[in-house]
């Protein structure tokens, strides 16, 4: 059992004639919180959905767990790897309750206990259970991106995606989100590769950082680094100049 | 019993899917008895639906006797309606007559509208050479003029209401297809059907369980604006005499023979003319009403 | 004094619900910079639209005053208020995508807006709209001017609607969300072109977002909004004092990139805060 969870190389993804992501790199370690920064156009939301079997159109090797997945994945591939959407409006279906929109996984999959697996996850991400056969409609923005973290975890995955999962979110609720992803975090066991254009976001939850601009990933490196400044990329020390810019007034 | 239904359906935490969904169905029901043109056009529809069912019990005469010795009479206490060419009493046939019309219009619908929202939501979610094939068979039948279409079918066929049934339904289902499409087309790349997917859920599964409910209220909303012009084509086409064949009451084809006598004998065309009115006026009042009420955005 | 608010109440009722939105707001504004910092649903956006009569005629909107300068535009008509909108107050809206026509190219549209107020003929037009787009420091305005929206990033689409919104030469600008559909990169710069622009011109800017620190930078004054009151009130330099527990609040739940902290302080919203203050 090797102790790289996730190992990405060489990836390469066109739409229509253009490339969008132009031989990306990476590995995460298992347990690690590995950040994908970069600006909209960069090509990070577009790398994580060919991780997650979204997109089947790309080159390139995808390995999880050492084994090579391929374009179309299998339904235990999906029980061990799940995605957090960004829009907690757009991610669930309007016409389900919160218990249909919980039980689809574990139907498709013919997983028993349904009843107690939805009680459980509604707990873990600290939803009441009043919630349960509620419609996303009468829930908030906050809430609604609590139910789609217990959407993802209910299968039990070993790694999670997460697509700029508290953008769409006003700062408070982004602090409780944030919160709840580290703590599950600790509590399952997960590796997590969380994909965000806000710098500040990503080094709270994340231990190493790739930075992507125009398709490449032009640099990678930890948060320390990152902090101290021992950046070598200017694009990447545009964005930490960025951050500490709009920090420096919280000090001043 | 109905306060405690109430209760039980507007309760804001509900514990059950059943439960959650009659809320759901309830709250809309609410909306929509706001709006006193959907009300009015329910009551209607649900009057003539009435009649019709309990034709046998209600009509004072035999739609078929003839009474050749009173014919064309005016209304009066004994034919509250007249009598049409033939002695038979008219309003013993707009009742039977509301049984053979509403009976076309609905055999029409249940098999029109899941045909065309299956074919649009398949074609939608799987593009590609689907798509285009089924577009284009839908594309096909779209452009046949339904009335003519019609005629030639039951003319090929054997006039008769299962003919005109048959004939209408092929040219009434491409506009469920097209806009189911354009329902599945607009969420197909939603992030709940990238969930969905990532649940290992199989296309089929997507299309029916996930994509297809979505449809249902646009069909639904388009199904009730449709009856009105069904009814029309299922009228003209008894009016061609191609529909139901005499001595089958059918408000069509009773207003064909009227017609000789509209200036005299005014009250013979009246009561066709008025039902089919009434219904398609109401069948459009209680459309228009649910379009408004199960609009998403409303929600 | 060009925006005087006293004690603004917005209500809508839906479904026999009456629900207020907006309760007991005053402000007032000078031609100087002020923020209004809220989270979604404090009212903010509210009461920017209340000041110009753009909500819906179902909103019931009261006030002990609310003018824009001379201009009483609680009893104000329809008319006058067409006058001001536009000519005296310019907008600048979140996304360019849903504010700009997607079918007209940016120039004729920033041309229509000059036109509107400006009464001059096409080509002086096209003329003002060029130097606009250049004020905006857009490199090649020419270019833009015939580009469909759709065509341009969002940073130039912004650009665009700042110009469309300076060319009737207004007295105050209105910036809701600016730059919240924006790059980091871009954002920053907009918002320097927004405060530069305003001082050149001695106009006062009122600028609605939900990021507290960006609205410091660029603002003197910031109002603090929660649950449709003004929570506090205070000099941008003065934030870091903020005394309100809701401010304190929103500031110590940010994360920070050079002040990690294990778990973020959250918000314990507090029910007194929903109480009315008197003011």
């Amino acid at each position: 059992m090797s102790d790289r969870m996730i190992e990405v190389e060489d990836l390469r993804i066109s739409f229509s004639s253009a490339e969008v992501v132009k031989g990306v790199s990476f590995e995460v370690d298992r347990g690690e919180t590995f950040g994908i920064v970069g600006e909209s156009g960069s090509g990070k939301s577009t790398v994580l959905r060919a991780m997650s079997g979204l997109n089947e159109n790309w080159d390139g090797r995808i390995l999880f767990n050492g084994e090579a997945v391929p374009k179309r994945r299998s339904r235990e591939f999906f029980r061990k790897v799940q995605m957090v959407f960004q829009d907690p409006f757009g991610s669930l279906h309007p016409r389900q309750t919160i218990d249909r929109i919980l039980s689809e996984i574990l139907l498709v999959n013919r997983i028993g206990d349904i009843d107690r697996r939805i009680n459980k996850v509604l707990a873990d991400v600290a939803l009441p259970r009043t919630s349960r056969f509620r419609y996303p409609h009468q829930l908030s923005g906050g809430q609604r991106q609590r139910v789609a973290i217990a959407r993802a975890l209910i299968a039990e995955p070993k790694v999670l995606l997460l697509d700029e999962p508290t953008s769409a979110l006003d700062v408070s609720v982004q602090a409780e989100v944030l919160n709840l992803l580290a703590d599950l975090r600790e509590e399952h066991g997960l590796t997590y590769v969380m994909v965000s254009h806000n710098l500040a976001v990503i080094s709270h939850l994340c231990g190493r950082v790739g930075v992507m601009q125009h398709g490449h990933m032009v640099e990678q490196v930890s948060v320390e680094d990152l902090r101290a400044g021992n950046v070598s990329h200017p694009h990447t020390q545009e964005l930490r100049r960025l951050s500490v810019g709009l920090e420096d007034l919280q000090d001043a | 019993m109905l306060t405690t239904f109430r209760t039980w359906a507007l309760d804001d935490t509900p514990t059950s899917r059943r439960q959650a969904a009659w809320g759901r169905r309830y709250r809309i029901w609410l909306a929509l008895r706001r709006n006193p043109l959907a009300m009015i056009g329910l009551a209607i529809v649900i009057f003539f639906g009435g009649l019709a069912i309990l034709a046998p019990l209600l009509a004072p005469w035999d739609p078929a006797a003839q009474d050749l010795a009173h014919r064309l009479a005016r209304p009066s206490a004994a034919h509250w309606l007249g009598t049409d060419e033939l002695g038979r009493d008219i309003l013993s046939r707009i009742l039977y007559g509301g049984r053979v019309t509403l009976g076309m219009v609905i055999s029409i619908v249940i098999v029109v509208a899941p045909v065309g929202l299956v074919v649009g939501c398949v074609a939608g979610y799987f593009g590609g050479w689907i798509d285009t094939v089924l577009m284009r068979v839908t594309d096909v039948f779209l452009s046949f003029p339904r009335l003519i279409l019609a005629l030639a079918l039951v003319a090929a066929l054997h006039p008769g209401v299962q003919s005109a049934i048959v004939a209408i339904a092929l040219t009434a289902w491409p506009p469920y297809a097209r806009i189911a499409r354009a329902e599945t087309l607009t969420v197909r790349s939603s992030d709940f059907i990238a969930a969905c997917r990532l649940a290992g859920a199989s296309p089929r599964r997507v299309v029916f369980r996930h994509i297809m409910p979505l449809c249902v209220p646009s069909v639904i909303v388009r199904v009730t604006l449709d009856m009105s012009s069904i009814i029309i084509t299922a009228a003209s086409l008894g009016f061609l005499g191609m529909g139901a064949q005499p001595p089958s009451p059918e408000w069509g084809a009773m207003l064909a023979i009227a017609k000789r006598f509209m200036l005299q004998e005014w009250w013979v065309a009246l009561s066709p003319a008025m039902a089919i009115l009434l219904v398609s006026l109401a069948f459009n009042f209680l459309g228009d009403g649910l379009r408004d009420v199960l609009d998403p955005k409303q929600n | 004094m060009l925006v005087d608010i006293k004690n603004l109440r917005i209500a809508f009722t839906s479904r026999g619900k009456r629900f207020e939105a907006v309760r007991g707001i005053s402000l007032s504004l000078g031609r100087e910079k002020l923020g209004i910092v809220g989270e979604s649903g404090s009212g903010k956006s509210l009461t920017a639209r209340a000041l110009m009569k753009l909500l819906p005629k179902t909103a019931e909107v009261t006030a002990d005053t609310l003018r824009y300068d001379d201009v009483d535009v609680l009893k104000a008509s329809e008319r006058q208020m067409r006058k001001i909108r536009g000519g005296r107050v310019g907008f600048v809206l979140q996304d360019p995508k849903y504010s700009l026509n997607p079918v007209k190219t940016i120039g004729s549209q920033v041309d229509e807006a000059w036109r509107e107020h400006k009464r001059g003929s096409a080509r002086e037009a096209r003329e003002a709209t060029l130097d606009l787009l250049d004020q905006v420091m857009i490199r090649d305005p020419k270019k833009v001017y015939a580009s469909y929206p759709h065509e341009v990033s969002g940073g130039m689409g912004q650009r665009a609607m700042i110009a469309m919104a300076l060319a009737p030469n207004p007295e105050l600008l209105i910036a809701d969300e600016p730059t919240s559909a924006l790059d980091a990169t871009v954002q920053a710069e907009i918002l320097r072109l927004i405060n530069d622009l305003v001082e050149k011109r001695g106009m006062g800017l009122i600028l609605i977002s939900h990021d507290l620190p960006l609205v410091s930078h660029f603002c003197d004054r910031v109002c603090v909004m929660y649950s449709g009151q003004i929570m506090e009130e205070m000099a941008a330099s003065d934030l870091m004092n903020a005394q309100h527990p809701y401010t304190r609040g929103l500031l110590n739940c940010m994360p920070s990139l050079m002040h990690p902290r294990d778990r973020l302080p959250v918000l314990t919203r507090e029910d007194s805060w929903q109480e009315e203050t008197a003011r």
